[in-house]
């Protein structure tokens, strides 16, 4: 069992939880993810490692409430609650770039995932510009945390309640013609990293995109989250999930991510019901 | 006059077993138990013994059996085998200890796996005696993966006196016992029982634990385990590299049954797993494996269930009975016929091009090569596709150990006893041999057990 030792709310349904896992904590380096099991009924689900601590034996994960068990997460789980599994780390490290200017886009829940990336190319020594996009002010979160990282900070939200009015990819044409970019990491929902990695391949410039297919055990037995890279067929979790973006078959990824759709849906209704039901 | 035939095991009907996930086969009474029991002949040098890899004491069990002492064999059994209720369901023993039955000359071997499996149920529904472990040695062994393998070799050294502890990946200790296997040919509450018998031992099973990701081989040597033993498994699915394999209702064998057993998802959504399944189901392969994928697909409520198969029956890897109760059951076989592409709508399978073979002369392995038919090309409606051609050894520990060698098969260089390139590390079951059997894994557990404790002996 592991303790959740905090939990703060992000957005509307984005909350940052500080689970007790210290066997992970050790060992965490960026760019990977944990499994994590709430119950013994549950399903088990990929999320990043946002952050982790390896003295306090704690990580941070930053959940959004899409589907039955992360909704779950978010009206269920609290201080002092216990997560049944938590394993990991898992995935392969990022392969961080050693200097010169690095572009880091991260899209609604995707800042997490970016911001131990971004801490460590600072580390290394990297120029890190950051551009984070959002739909609305209100699910942008970690502003400061990534400014810490990040040499310069772009903000963008489709409505334009903060920052510039647009889509993450203005800013990184923008940016991408004006300097001299080594690299550009794209993290947050697959069609915003598809259109990422198109503006990068335009320009030249390498990117490296973190995907996120359905996973079942995450340590490379069962297949589920195979992807094409440069047409050859990946297991994400074990070999990725960081691939270049560029050559990613972004239409199976996507495809495969509403292969379920109808099943969660139904799991997602069921749990409503039960909520209520209990309420009454 | 001794029977000529094994008194036969009740089962469910192929009519109602396919709708419900009970088990098949529904075991011995007591009678039953020793009129089998007495059908052995109780060979002096009996070959039952060496044919069975942990070398359960055969003529024994079975004669306190016939007597009706059930406690003492269940005693006897356990003195070599842990997992005694498991391998009485699932080890092949036409090829292992009934293949070489002295009673097989003439008649029916002597039901060794079914009086096996009465007696552990019996011990099971009983309750067993306990059995003390002996005091500490004060030395620790690191056991990585909790399959067969991995459970009889901590088993072993823990009876030995030695400290051990079990690492696992999955949430849920097993192997392909847990994850592979189905509930209706190996109930999961006996494979829970069985590795409960190794907790009472004072066996420590660590779940949840990667080694290579949370951990690796190399820390636990450094962290004051005196040896480790690898049995991680072939737990690598193979695809068929064909066009269309990405398709959404393509699954490998393994995501597909452990989604439904691990994860549970044939009681989806009282538990959160799903899966998806199709009316026309194919399933690739000729082996255990497509039997099982097959036979839970037809329960999960597909209207049609083939397998196809490249080869024909005789070269079907598959036990006979596993392949006698799919047929029962509906499942319907078509022999030399090899998918080449798959075609979907909308990123969603929907049929399979196969073509049809013909045999070769012998490959490699003694079996006769499949060729294809040229013009032969059919289509075949199906929306769910399960491959089932193998499993290769799992490359996450040989990939984070420095020092072991890896064959060109990717399984781990280890010698009969379980001695590999590194000091101290030792590995067996299916990291070593590939897909193999749940007993040779068990065996291979216990070699090496043997070997680690001269080891540690030796300092
Ligand atoms: C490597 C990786 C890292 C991730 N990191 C994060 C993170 O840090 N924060 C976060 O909020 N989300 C993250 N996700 C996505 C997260 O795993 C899914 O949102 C979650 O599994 C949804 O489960 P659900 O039951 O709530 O929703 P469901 O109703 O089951 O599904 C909702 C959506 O999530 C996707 N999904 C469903 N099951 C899985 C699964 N087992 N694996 C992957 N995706 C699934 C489906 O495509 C679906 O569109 C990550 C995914 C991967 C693969
Ligand atoms: C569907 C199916 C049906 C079968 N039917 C039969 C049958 O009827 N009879 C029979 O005799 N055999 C059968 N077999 C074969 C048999 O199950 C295997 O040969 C046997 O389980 C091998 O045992 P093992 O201990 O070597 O490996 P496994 O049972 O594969 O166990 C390996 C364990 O190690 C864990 N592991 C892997 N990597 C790591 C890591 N890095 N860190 C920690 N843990 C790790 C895995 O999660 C797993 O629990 C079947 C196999 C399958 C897949
Ligand atoms: S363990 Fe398997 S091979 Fe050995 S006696 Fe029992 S059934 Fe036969
Ligand atoms: S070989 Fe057959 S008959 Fe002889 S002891 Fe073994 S089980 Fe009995
Ligand atoms: S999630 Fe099973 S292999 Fe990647």
């Amino acid at each position: 069992m592991h303790q959740i030792l905090a939990k703060q709310a992000l957005g509307p349904e984005i909350d940052e939880f500080q689970v007790e896992a210290p066997r992970v904590a050790q060992a965490a380096v960026p760019g990977q993810f944990v499994v994590v099991r709430l119950h013994d009924r549950g399903e088990r689900v990929p999320l990043t490692l946002a952050d982790w601590d390896a003295a306090a034996g704690t990580v941070t994960l930053v959940v959004q409430a899409v589907g039955k068990t992360t909704r779950e997460m978010h009206e269920r789980y609290d201080v002092g609650d216990g997560v049944l599994d938590v394993v990991g780390p898992l995935g392969e490290p990022s392969v961080l770039v050693h200097e010169g200017t690095v572009l880091c886009v991260a899209g609604g829940v995707g800042i997490a995932p970016m911001y131990p990336i971004a801490r460590a190319l600072k580390q290394e020594g990297v120029r890190v510009i950051g551009i984070l996009g959002a739909r609305s002010e209100d699910l942008l979160f970690w502003v400061d945390r990534m400014r810490e990282v990040c040499d310069e900070l772009v903000l963008t939200t489709d409505d334009g309640s903060v920052g510039r009015k647009a889509l993450v990819t203005e800013p990184l044409a923008e940016l991408l013609g004006a300097r001299e970019v080594a690299h550009v990491w794209a993290v947050g929902p697959a069609v915003m990293m598809k259109f990422c990695s198109a503006t990068c391949s335009k320009a030249g410039v390498p990117v490296t995109v973190s995907l996120n297919p359905i996973m079942v055990d995450g340590t490379g037995m069962c297949g589920a989250c195979r992807a094409e890279v440069g047409d050859r067929v990946r297991f994400a979790c074990v070999d990725g999930p960081e691939f270049p973006g560029d050559q990613v078959n972004w239409e199976l990824l996507i495809a495969r991510l509403a292969a379920y759709k109808e099943e969660e849906r139904c799991a997602l209704d069921r749990y409503r019901r039960m909520v209520r039901e209990a309420a009454s | 006059m001794i029977r000529e035939t094994q008194v036969a095991m009740r089962e469910q009907s192929a009519a109602s077993r396919v709708r419900n996930f009970d088990e098949v086969p529904l075991g011995y009474t007591d009678e039953e138990a020793r009129e089998e029991a007495a059908r052995c002949l109780q060979c002096k040098k009996a070959p039952c013994v060496q044919g069975c890899p942990v070398e359960v004491d055969i003529p024994a069990f079975i004669g306190q059996t016939e007597r009706g002492d059930f406690a003492a064999a269940a005693a006897t059994i356990k003195r070599t085998n842990n997992l005694p209720a498991i391998c009485g369901r699932v080890c092949p023993q036409e090829t292992q200890c009934q293949g070489v039955c002295t009673l097989a000359k003439k008649f029916e071997p002597c039901g060794i796996g079914r009086l096996e499996r009465f007696v552990a149920d019996w011990e099971r529904e009983h309750g067993a005696q306990a059995v003390e472990p002996p005091p500490s040695t004060g030395l620790r062994v690191a056991v990585v993966g909790a399959g067969p393998a991995g459970l009889t070799c901590a088993a072993d050294l823990r009876m030995m006196g030695h400290e051990v502890t079990v690492f696992e990946a999955l949430h849920e200790p097993g192997g392909v016992l847990m994850y592979g296997i189905p509930e209706f040919r190996l109930p999961k509450d006996v494979v829970n029982y069985e590795v409960d018998g190794l907790r009472r031992l004072g066996v420590d099973i660590a779940l949840n634990m990667v080694v290579g990701k949370t951990i690796t081989v190399d820390t636990l040597l450094s962290e004051g385990y005196g040896a480790v033993f690898v049995g991680s498994g072939a737990g690598l699915p193979r695809f068929l590299g064909i066009e269309g394999e990405t398709l959404i209702g393509v699954y490998s064998a393994n995501e597909f049954l452990t989604r439904v057993n691990l994860m549970r998802a044939w009681q989806f959504p009282e538990y959160d797993t799903p899966v998806k399944l199709g009316r026309h189901v194919a399933v690739v392969g000729g082996g255990n494996v497509a039997m099982d994928a097959a036979r839970t697909a037809l329960r999960l409520g597909a209207e049609h269930v083939s397998i196809l198969y490249r080869r024909t029956r005789q070269e079907m890897p598959a036990r006979v009975e596993e392949v006698h109760h799919a047929e029962e059951e509906g499942v319907d076989m078509q022999f030399l016929v090899n998918p080449v592409q798959l075609h979907g709508n909308d990123g969603v399978l929907a049929e399979a091009e196969c073509l049809r073979m013909e045999l070769g002369p012998p490959d490699d392995s003694g079996r006769r090569r499949p060729v294809p038919i040229e013009g032969s090309e059919f289509l075949l409606d199906v929306d769910t596709l399960i491959v089932a051609v193998g499993n290769q050894a799992h490359p996450l520990v040989p990939r984070t150990t420095s020092g072991l060698n890896v064959t060109r098969w990717g399984t781990l260089e280890a010698d009969d006893d379980g001695v590999t390139t590194r000091k101290g590390v030792f590995a067996g079951g299916d990291i070593v041999t590939g897909a193999a059997t749940v007993i040779s894994a068990m065996g291979a557990g216990k070699k090496a057990a043997a070997a680690i404790h001269r080891h540690l002996a030796g300092g």
